[in-house]
């Protein structure tokens, strides 16, 4: 069982064997469901030169947003990166390069990435600067895209509970792009809030399973919130 | 008079059906979930992987893991689910969304949009925008009629970069309701004392005015 236990018990095991110019692919959507302990480790290890794909890029002092003070992220593949000040300034400034992507279009292309399609077709974007420049054929009379897929080096993911074998279960809408980001990268290294003993988990309800994951590790976790927005009670 | 936002709102919520899945985004298209009518179930699709979305939460209630795509904090009403980004778009680009509300900065004769990009201003992205429009059939754009320097926002061509091509057939703005056919904006209905003269003058793209407009009602 062993061969099976994915357990790690510090960050830097965790992350052991990120360097310089690698493809780091992070869950999350906004602040929801990011791996922030992952995030600070890269920080930590001074890495340089990264490419990042995510959704959003953080805010200034939390999440992805940690990595662009010291420039770590020389290019970010995302679909909104606002709410940022610190990304803006590199932007205008030509400092970090940005490949803006429809969400879905980035969904797909990470599920695809980690499921071996090297590519897919697609309406989303034909007619708009999404589609310059990429191959189109029509389907069913209407004209897509090619849009190729995602794979990287290291998947940097967050879920709720996790057992020894790497079996996953994300909670709410921290889930987001979690699952499909632990399928596309060489090493899957997960914080979770809790591991539990083989066995506590149902089959039934595991949303990633183990075989997607390398490395798992317990972190305390801020769970920032970006908007609290309340009704009276 | 010009629509307000809540009327907007109330204009397009007499398009939802009994049973519609629907897709509000960010703006006036929100307020719309303020203006359900009565005895009329209709469930909110947030894209970053929830059907189903409820009220704010109390201060109680209040859960990181639980946002909208705006994201702020939310709660999931009775019936809802929860899924993956994959899962949510697969919905949205599969079609399987009933009705999709957004906002744009402007719409051309030809059924595009432009909502996204202006050329010179720092770029957000296109979040789930380019997906909604490419992947339902039914979409109402909800904008005001002109921009703030009184330039109209209904076109022959959009100007700014495009965030879907062809697929815009109705539009609601703070004066009239228009659907697009053949190439040109028709006017369908107008805002409470609005005139069709303020329309025409108001619309650049080519308008087709039948001989009676009737006035919106509430």
């Amino acid at each position: 069982m062993a061969g099976f236990d994915k357990r790690v018990f510090t960050y830097q095991e965790a992350l052991e064997g990120l360097t310089d110019n690698m493809t780091v692919i992070a869950g999350g959507f906004g602040l929801c469901g990011i791996p922030e302990n992952l995030i600070d480790e890269v920080r930590s290890m001074g890495v340089h030169g990264l490419t990042v794909i995510s959704n959003n890029c953080g805010v200034d002092d939390f999440g992805l947003g940690l990595l662009l003070k010291d420039h770590q992220i020389a290019k970010i593949i995302a679909s909104y990166v606002g709410e940022n000040a610190e990304f803006e300034r590199q932007v205008l400034a030509g400092e970090i390069e940005v490949e803006l992507t429809p969400q879905g279009t980035l969904a797909e292309k990470i599920r695809a990435g980690g499921a071996g399609i090297p590519a897919f077709y697609t309406a989303t974007g034909y007619g708009t600067p999404v589609g310059e420049d990429k191959e189109t054929r029509e389907f069913g009379g209407r004209r897509h895209i090619l849009e190729e897929s995602i794979t990287g080096d290291f998947a940097l993911i967050k879920a709720w509970k996790a057992d020894w074998f790497g079996n996953l279960v994300f909670r709410h809408t921290a889930q987001n792009f979690n699952p499909a980001a632990a399928t596309a990268c060489r090493t899957t290294v997960v914080e979770v809030e809790e591991i539990v003993e083989p066995g506590e988990l149902d089959p039934n309800q595991i949303h990633t399973p183990g075989i997607y994951v390398d490395r798992l590790i317990q972190g305390n976790f801020e769970k920032r919130i970006e908007q609290i927005t309340v009704r009276a009670a | 008079m010009t629509l307000s936002r809540d009327q907007m709102a109330q204009r397009v919520a007499q398009e939802l059906q009994d049973g519609f899945y629907v897709n509000l985004g960010i703006g006036i298209p929100t307020l719309v979930a303020n203006f359900i009518p009565e005895g009329m179930d209709v469930m909110l699709q947030s894209e970053n992987g929830l059907l189903g979305m409820g009220a704010f939460p109390t201060k109680d209630e209040i859960d990181a893991d639980m946002i909208n795509a705006g994201k702020q904090t939310v709660t999931a009403r009775v019936g809802a689910s929860i899924f993956s980004s994959v899962e949510s778009f697969a919905m949205i680009r599969g079609g399987h969304v009933d009705l999709t509300v957004l906002g744009a900065f402007e719409v051309d004769i030809h059924g595009n949009i432009a909502s996204w990009m202006i050329p010179g201003k720092m770029v957000k992205g296109m979040g789930g925008a380019m997906d909604l429009v490419a992947g339902a059939a039914n979409i109402i754009v909800t904008m005001t009629h002109t921009s703030r320097e009184g330039e109209s926002k209904l076109l022959t061509e959009c100007t700014l970069p495009l965030t879907g091509q062809g697929c815009i057939k109705r539009v609601l703005t703070d004066l009239a309701y228009l659907e697009i056919e053949n190439g040109a904006f028709v006017l369908k209905e107008r805002a409470p004392g609005v005139s069709v003269e303020e329309i025409k003058e108001k619309t650049s793209g080519k308008l087709i005015c039948p001989d009676f407009v009737p006035e919106m009602e509430f």
